[in-house]
């Protein structure tokens, strides 16, 4: 196990280092940085001066991990458009973005296993079939234009919830949240549904291909011979085993969340760190594109190490430790 | 026997297993349709649209906001209405079609191309270029495609002078979407060129001193396609709604020249005014498009796969 732990966090750091490397190619050869700082009548001298000042004549190397030290520090610069450290921006966003994914995250959980496992139990049954079809539909459908019908169905038509913004939020520290207030939360609903429902049918595809083949095992048919209840034989024994690659999924669609997210909080003009990307995408702000990009692979590295780690742990015919596995070190 | 005339060849497809297949299967049938009717559409855009959305001389801002013509206060002339500056929808429609599609097709044939070269040479030549070719698409997968797709966008318009980035907006996505999807062709093709390289005809060729070059182009390549088609077929929708999200984003089709993304981008603007045709009717056309092709990419996938025979 230690040795594993070891070598993954090793990945980890390189996957991390490349990154950071990239990022580092972007903000010193797009564009120069010296002629967003200067006048734009700066004589040669003096921009020669302020190249020296940055120490932007330094060997490549020296820069780089100049980068590597000022990042690891969260210090990614000043915006080019917005003339503030870069690092203020992402916090001040971050929030936003969290609580959106969060919910999303949940909301897949909460809706797609037992619609997975409901579908699995009654395949034949009229709602499952329904939810069939709407699954494909959910999973055909551009996010966007799913994002547009609701705003168009649930505030134009029925006026029911807000479509942009985060709602009334409440400050705890630095930290802004909308769950504590009731416009917050009737704000949160149509994004978070938006950007849930691709993942949500995912899940329940997910849940409902592997319940079914479980339910297929010879331990099911002894423990049914057994003369066990089908409700402890469902969610006892089958359900269990069905949730394995569930997590695995779950865990690297986090990631695909947060992508994702990006086109959620364009449509519903939420004011999260993806819509602040767009923003710099579309300006060329690169310490801002940078930054993201070091913040989002740091978030997908974290995930996808604990994805690992986790899948270790619950599954004990995956350690890679050869004495456990032979069932000697346990 | 075999018959290499065209009638004789297509005879032969109409026997074989594959287009039994898919005779048997409606929804494919349907949906292989709806695509080639949307191709047509796009195709000849020029002379099916009633109105050129671009002839600015053309429009008159009177009829601007017509809804549909089968609702009330619609004008026959405007089968889906008109947006807010009098431009016909169906046309701009049609227009935007166009350029989805090209930029779909144009980017899955760039990926296929890199994807198949790359996983020749990694596969054939091995060693250090395979290690670094593998990495990198390591890397690449482990980020949603959407966000490399944009990451590359940003670069590339960075790179670009500002007043020219509207004209190369198509080749941007184009290089953009291209140049995030070539990895599974890549691990495909490596794959089964590892297989391949080691067959006699590689060998019998290697030993008459046939260049690795040609061996990889003329020998290999032929014997590694199969499972690309299938996998173009596939992307091309992944590519269509790439390009979409992008021109949604507001980072790919300026509104000058819109594609089927624009048009959603920009009638979005319009949702609160109650002008729904604007955004629901390229949205529709976006959608009947993507499921078609996935629908048919699903079929072909399966057909071809002899485990589910």
């Amino acid at each position: 196990m230690f040795v594993f732990l070891v070598r993954r966090l090793f990945q980890a750091v390189m996957v991390m280092l490349a990154v950071a490397f990239i990022a580092f190619l972007m903000f010193r050869y797009l564009g120069d940085p010296v002629n967003n700082i200067v006048s734009q009548d700066a004589t040669q001298e003096q921009r020669e001066e302020v190249r020296q000042r940055l120490h932007l004549d330094d060997p490549m190397i020296m820069q780089y991990g100049r980068f590597v030290a000022n990042a690891a520090q969260g210090d990614f610069g000043m915006s080019y458009r917005n003339s503030r450290p870069v690092s203020a921006l992402l916090a001040e966003r971050l929030p936003a973005t969290a609580e959106l994914v969060l919910v999303a995250a949940l909301l897949s959980l909460v809706l797609g296993i037992p619609l997975g496992i409901y579908t699995a139990l009654k395949p034949r049954g009229i709602l499952s079939q329904g939810l069939q079809i709407l699954s494909l539909i959910g999973i055909s459908l551009p996010t966007f234009v799913t994002g547009i019908l609701l705003i168009l169905i649930f505030s134009v038509w029925l006026g029911w919830l807000p479509s942009f913004g985060r709602g009334e939020v409440i400050d705890i520290g630095w930290w802004s949240t909308g769950f504590l207030t009731l416009s917050g939360i009737k704000a949160l609903i149509l994004p978070s549904f938006m950007l849930c429902l691709f993942q949500l049918t995912l899940i329940m595809r997910l849940v409902r291909a592997e319940m079914m083949e479980v339910l297929r095992a010879d331990y099911i048919k002894f423990a049914k011979a057994r003369g066990l209840r089908n409700k402890t034989i469902h969610f006892r024994h089958a359900l269990k085993n069905t949730l394995i690659p569930v997590v695995t999924i779950f865990g690297l669609q986090l990631g695909g969340l947060i992508a994702f997210a990006i086109i959620t909080e364009t449509v519903f003009q939420w004011p999260g760190m993806g819509a602040l990307f767009i923003q710099a995408v579309n300006f060329t702000d690169v310490p801002v594109m940078a930054a993201y990009l070091v913040m989002v692979s740091l978030i997908f590295v974290i995930i996808n190490t604990s994805v690992d780690l986790l899948y270790n742990v619950i599954d004990p015919r995956l350690r890679a430790d050869p004495t456990r596995a032979s069932g000697r070190g346990a | 026997m075999s018959d290499t005339s065209f009638t004789g060849r297509l005879r032969s497809f109409a026997d074989s297993d594959l287009f039994y297949s898919f005779r048997r299967s409606k929804t494919t049938v349907i949906a292989s349709i709806a695509l080639a009717l949307l191709v047509f559409l796009a195709v000849f855009a020029p002379v099916i649209s009633p109105h050129n959305p671009f002839d600015i001389a053309g429009l008159n801002l009177l009829d601007s906001e017509l809804p549909p013509s089968w609702q009330e206060g619609g004008n026959p002339a405007y089968l889906l209405g008109t947006d807010t500056q009098a431009r016909d929808v169906l046309s701009s429609l049609l227009y935007g079609l166009r350029i989805s599609l090209l930029v779909g097709f144009a980017s899955v044939i760039l990926a296929a191309v890199l994807g198949v070269f790359l996983g020749l040479v990694g596969g054939f030549v091995g060693g250090i270029a395979d290690a670094i070719i593998m990495r990198i698409a390591d890397v690449l997968l482990s980020f949603p495609a959407i966000l490399v797709a944009l990451l590359i966008n940003g670069v590339m318009r960075g790179i670009l002078p500002a007043n020219q980035q509207d004209s190369a907006a198509i080749v941007v996505l184009v290089l953009s979407i291209g140049l995030t999807n070539w990895v599974q062709y890549a691990r495909t093709v490596r794959g089964s060129t590892l297989v391949e390289r080691q067959r006699e005809y590689v060998q019998a060729a290697r030993t008459i001193g046939v260049g690795p070059l040609r061996i990889m182009l003329t020998h290999i390549m032929p014997n590694v396609l199969g499972p690309v088609l299938v996998l173009a077929t596939i992307n091309l929708g992944m590519a269509v709604l790439t390009e979409a999200t992008l021109s949604f984003l507001g980072v790919g089709m300026p509104a000058t020249q819109p594609s089927l993304g624009t048009l959603i981008r920009v009638g979005n603007e319009y949702l609160f005014s109650g002008i729904w045709w604007v955004v629901i009717f390229p949205s529709a056309t976006l959608a009947v498009l993507v499921l078609a092709v996935n629908l048919i990419g699903d079929w072909l996938r399966d057909a071809l796969n002899p485990k589910l025979r």
